[in-house]
């Protein structure tokens, strides 16, 4: 117990700055609305695997680690959508979890933002016109922001956030 | 009568809005502990800000109980925060109870929040409700013999007067039976506030969860009510921890100074208990569930051991 | 004809609230007709606590008997043996003498007999029946020898010839009469290990009838120990008291845990009798421990505490009872696996049952907490005896009553949450119609009882502190206290239930006016339970009572002992198919296996070695004959 309340005293704070701006593909106009100014400083992430390679879940457990730390901005994940503000969703939608993303939609409290991640969220990335998958998240709930890669680093992902809310690191 | 009043309004105030901070700090104090920035101390007021702006999504499996349950959640932590003494020595409902009945009132809500998990219909809340009850139920003695063993020294059982006894004569608190006592009483918050290495408070993982598999459920103003209310429980049992055995600071409520005083007190007493439970939870990893019941044993032999130290020095 | 009987003993109820009331305030009154019964006849006497006692009886028999106008079908059976039921039990608190008492307790017994046989065909109606005869007679036997016992050496079959002989009485004759008289009365209680007929008899029974063997007759097991350990045998020697919060412990911690994992809803409320009878036996034993040591006032506290729970046990035990009996109405089975959903169906009867969980629950502000809270104050104090070994027994009796309280609140978690709550397990569950009027109107009463008793404490305290000073014959000092809130031992401790009840009843309130000041968000919508994104949501993927039993036989299991069954069906074409999974974790009673079991087997070896007396051949019997006659002139 000593050993390790040592190595974090050594180790101290290793979180880097987060990039200024973030790259980020908009669709439709809420973003711009009253709904993200209310989640300015506080927003509960779901993140739901819509059967994606688990590339881009990769990434996105790099956000909750002490060099990326998404928490320091507010924003925390969540284990139930009942709790959650924003769904993060990975992967094209394949056929068999595209009822689980609109149940888990239909579950996620409004006001609520859904971002997308990567190539495969945009519109089935390397996996478009398969027989198992839909499309995009877009074509099967309704999608405010994508944020662009395959998959996207954490910085970019924790940016694109950031743009997402229309707030700016400090 | 104005007085009690007074304290009473402060006592509900102090608790309610310092309860957000007190868990705020915990999770920037471990968040700094593993090397991140972590999040502010005041992050959990914008939490339930947020949450009080959100609709609330209910089951249509649940009763009229599950929508009940939050507010009975709060109003039984409110009313324990008038019978603990926070920064007097007067708390206003002392005369309307003691440890048993603080004891019970936390039941009163375990009670309705483990019905609020089964109400639901999820294996999830079920499983949060079973073992959260298993729990409180084996925690239960080890408390109800720790405050007998210092009760036992201060001669009567009203919380307002243990701490008055023991702050006119602070020797009498600095003895094996208190030390023990005090270990014990630990480990019951570790355990009935859901912090590791019994529950770990932001755990994803469903099969970890206890408390937070009761309320997986629940959703805006109601979520907000809970967290809230799971909040103010650490803060009564933190204070409650302090207060009793460190009754530095605490005098009879005679105007805003004693106020003021009680308030950097427990102040300074919980920033200290708060690091202590920032740097266990950092260090140690959650128990098995069935390992839990051992701790608790141990827990309930450190009480008993007390209580017998106090009977060899008598 | 039926209603007739009910309304009857509703009108004897009434009678016997009455009467008893004005024997708890004092106002003796005594009956004596020494023609109508050998052995010195039918008396019969009203004192304080014969007083008490009526009172709970008859108040207890009101609700119960209007439930019966409800339940047409169960009540028509056995009106008759319910009438001479109650009767029996109303004389029992008021005989004053051997004969009386004995009969009355007969009579109580073997009409409870044939209640409990209700149901003729059901093979554990009649196994059940069966053990409660045998075990209430083997008390019958206790009692009467205990009594003839001491009728003998006093010379006088009458209970104030008793009193008055007491302290004459030898250490040998007052301890074989104290063993003998309580374990008799112990076993009608159901303290433990004599407990065993309870969980078999109380749920055969109709659900009135259950509401009052559990509410009121063991309750009278409770009433004889009173008299045994403080009014008739003086004061006693240490041990007394020290064995009474031993077996109260126990029983209280074994009651529980038993009723963790049952899941036959009546044979729940059953165990938790035991539990509560545990709890009452705390009071006494610390009474009778005070008593010894010269601390009157710390007595009458012990006192107060175990009659407030007897008739606060009285109270919430036939509330619960007389709910579970609605259910089991309404969906044809005792199960709790197979019921669900049932407050959605059955408003009134989830909320009776609800406030009679949070009662025996011991949760503010109700009555459960009240009666606890005095137990555990009169056990506190122990800290007044100078004897180490009894202050062991005392730290024993609140370490195990802070355990039972926890485990408590768990099972009605448990038994109100499965039975009433999320979905229905089974089409019986899904289709449970709302109890008939009757049924509603007693089991609100008792509830509201509850309530009262709860938040007014003050108000019955100051009876049963006469009662508890009568039977101890000293000054009732013990607790004090305004309207609002009671104070014992002056400044050791205090509590207002009405003060909390208040309070908490604006607070909860209190957050629904500041979300609107707030300005919070009052939108709700509805939507499925969270399945994860699960296709189908079914009442299969509920939590189950077993489940939720679990963490509790794996913690006890040393006391348990449970088995494990496991029987898998695979497809006959492939074995990675399954078709049929049944699990089976059933607990052990120890002592089943430990006491009774052998003792049976006991029984059973000398009944055979007896039996080589019984050869069938005449001659032998002649010799018999024979022998036993020179034995007498021998002897005469």
């Amino acid at each position: 117990m000593l050993r390790q309340l040592r190595t974090a005293v050594r180790t101290g704070i290793v979180t880097e700055a987060c990039a200024p701006v973030g790259e980020i593909q908009r669709i439709g106009d809420r973003l711009a609305s009253e709904i993200v100014r209310r989640f300015g400083r506080s927003l509960a992430i779901r993140q739901v695997d819509a059967g994606s390679c688990n590339g881009c879940e990769l990434e996105i457990t790099g956000l909750i680690g002490p060099h990326y730390d998404l928490e320091r901005f507010g924003l925390h994940f969540v284990a139930s959508p009942r709790h959650a503000d924003c769904l993060l969703v990975t992967g094209p939608v394949t056929r068999n979890m595209a009822e689980a993303l609109r149940r888990t939609w239909q579950a996620t409290p409004d006001p609520k933002l859904v971002v997308a991640v990567g190539a495969c969220g945009l519109d089935g990335g390397l996996f478009r016109g398969s027989y198992a998958v839909v499309g995009g998240v877009a074509d099967v709930v309704p999608v405010d922001a994508v944020i662009p890669g395959c998959p996207p680093s954490p910085a970019a992902l924790l940016a694109g956030l950031l743009e997402a809310l229309g707030r700016r690191p400090r | 009568m104005s007085i009690g009043i007074a304290v009473a309004v402060l006592q509900i105030a102090i608790v309610g809005l310092g309860a957000p901070l007190l868990v705020g700090t915990l999770r920037t104090l471990k968040a700094r502990l593993v090397g991140r920035r972590g999040p502010s101390p005041w992050q959990p007021y914008a939490d339930l800000r947020k949450l009080l702006a959100k609709e609330a999504v209910v089951s249509t499996t649940t009763s009229w109980v599950f929508r009940a349950t939050p507010y009975a959640l709060v109003a039984t932590l409110l009313t324990t925060a008038l019978i603990v003494p926070v920064m007097t020595v007067r708390p206003p409902l002392a005369f309307a109870g003691n440890i048993i009945l603080l004891v019970y009132l936390f039941m009163l809500g375990t009670f309705f929040l483990a019905l609020a998990g089964l109400d639901a219909g999820s294996a999830f809340g079920g499983m949060g409700s079973s073992r959260e009850v298993a729990i409180a139920a084996l925690a239960e003695p080890t408390v109800i013999v720790a405050v007998f063993a210092l009760a036992l020294r201060a001669n009567s059982i009203d919380l307002g007067r243990i701490v008055e006894r023991f702050g006119g004569e602070p020797w009498l608190a600095a003895n094996p039976a208190h030390l023990l006592a005090f270990a014990a009483l630990f480990i019951v918050m570790l355990a009935e506030t859901g912090r590791l290495p019994v529950d770990n408070p932001a755990t994803h993982l469903e099969l970890t969860m206890i408390h937070e598999a009761m309320v997986l459920e629940y959703s805006g103003r109601y979520l907000a009510l809970v967290e809230w209310a799971s909040a103010m429980k650490l803060f009564v049992f933190m204070t409650l921890l302090a207060n009793l055995f460190v009754p530095l600071g605490l005098a009879e409520p005679t105007g805003p100074t004693t106020a003021l005083m009680g308030v950097l007190a427990l102040a300074a007493k919980l920033a200290v208990l708060t690091t202590a439970v920032a740097l266990l939870e950092t260090a140690v990893a959650k128990l098995r569930l069935f390992r839990v019941p051992e701790l608790l044993a141990g827990s309930f032999a450190l009480a008993f051991l007390s209580l017998m130290a106090v009977f060899v020095v008598r | 004809m039926t209603r007739l009987v009910y309304g009857v003993v509703v009108l004897l109820g009434v009678a016997a609230v009455g009467l008893g009331g004005h024997g708890m305030t004092g106002g003796g009154a005594a009956l004596r007709l020494p023609s109508v019964l050998p052995l010195g006849g039918l008396a019969l006497t009203l004192d304080p606590l014969g007083g008490l006692f009526l009172a709970l009886i008859g108040f207890a028999a009101i609700p119960a008997s209007i439930y019966a106008f409800g339940d047409a079908a169960g009540a028509r059976r056995g009106r008759f043996a319910y009438a001479v039921f109650v009767t029996s039990m109303c004389v029992v608190p008021v005989a004053a003498n051997t004969m009386t008492f004995l009969i009355a307790w007969e009579l109580m017994s073997l009409a409870s007999y044939f209640l409990v046989l209700h149901d003729r065909q059901s093979k554990e109606s009649v196994s059940a029946a069966w053990v409660y005869a045998v075990m209430t007679h083997a008390g019958l036997a206790c009692l009467l020898a205990g009594m003839l016992l001491l009728g003998a050496d006093v010379g006088s079959p009458h209970f104030e010839d008793w009193r008055a002989a007491a302290p004459t009485l030898t250490s040998t004759t007052r301890n074989a009469a104290f063993l003998l008289l309580a374990l008799g009365f112990a076993g009608k209680a159901g303290v433990v290990p004599l407990h065993v007929w309870l969980p078999l008899a109380h749920p055969a029974a109709p659900s009135h009838v259950s509401a009052l063997m559990s509410g009121v007759m063991i309750k009278l097991g409770i009433y004889g120990l009173l008299r045994v350990s403080l009014d008739w045998l003086g004061i006693g020697p240490p041990w007394w008291g020290a064995a009474l919060l031993i077996a109260g412990a126990a029983s209280s911690l074994i009651g529980v845990l038993y009723a963790l994992v049952e899941h036959d809803l009546k044979r729940l409320l059953a165990f938790h009798s035991i539990e509560n009878v545990g709890i009452i036996l705390l009071g006494i034993g610390s009474a009778a421990l005070y008593r010894v040591a010269g601390f009157d006032a710390l007595a009458v506290l012990g006192l107060i505490a175990a009659l407030y729970h007897t008739v606060n046990h009285a109270m919430f035990k036939a509330l619960l009872f007389l709910g579970a009996g609605a259910v089991v109405h309404a969906t044809g089975t005792r199960n709790m696996e197979a019921m669900g959903g049932l407050i959605k169906r059955m408003p009134w009867t989830a909320a009776c049952f609800l406030v009679g969980s949070a009662a025996i629950a011991a949760l503010p502000p109700l009555n459960g907490f009240v009666s606890e809270w005095l137990t555990f104050l009169a056990l506190f104090q122990n800290m007044r005896l100078e004897a180490i070994g009894q202050n062991l027994v005392f730290t024993l009796g609140i370490a195990s009553l802070a355990l039972t309280g926890g485990l408590a609140m768990a099972c009605f978690v448990k038994a109100f949450g499965i039975t009433f709550l999320a979905l229905p397990r089974s089409d019986a569950a899904a289709h449970a119609h709302e109890a008939s009027r009757p049924i509603r109107v007693a089991m609100v009463t008792l509830a509201t009882a509850c309530v009262v008793l709860g938040v007014g404490p003050t108000l019955v305290i100051p009876a049963f502190g006469s009662v508890a000073s009568a039977v101890l014959r000293t000054a009732p000092d013990a607790i004090g206290g305004d309207w609002l809130t009671v104070r014992v031992s002056g400044q050791f401790a205090s509590v207002s239930t009405a003060a909390i009840g208040v309070v908490l009843a604006g607070l909860f309130f209190a957050p629904l006016v500041a979300l609107r000041l707030v300005g919070a968000s009052r939108r709700t919508r509805a939507y499925e339970t969270w399945g994860c994104g699960r296709i189908v949501q079914t009442p299969r993927m509920e939590y189950t009572a077993t489940a939720f039993a679990n963490p509790f036989k794996r913690v006890f299991d040393f006391f348990y002992r449970p088995t494990k069954r496991l029987d898998i069906e695979f497809h006959p074409e492939s074995r990675f198919f399954v078709e049929r999974i049944e699990y089976e974790n059933p607990t052990r009673s120890i002592f089943e296996d430990w006491l009774y079991r052998p003792a049976l087997r006991l029984l059973h070896a000398g009944a055979r070695a007896a039996g080589a007396l019984q050869s069938g051949s005449a001659n032998q019997y002649l010799a018999y004959i024979l022998a036993a006659l020179l034995l007498m002139l021998v002897l005469a």
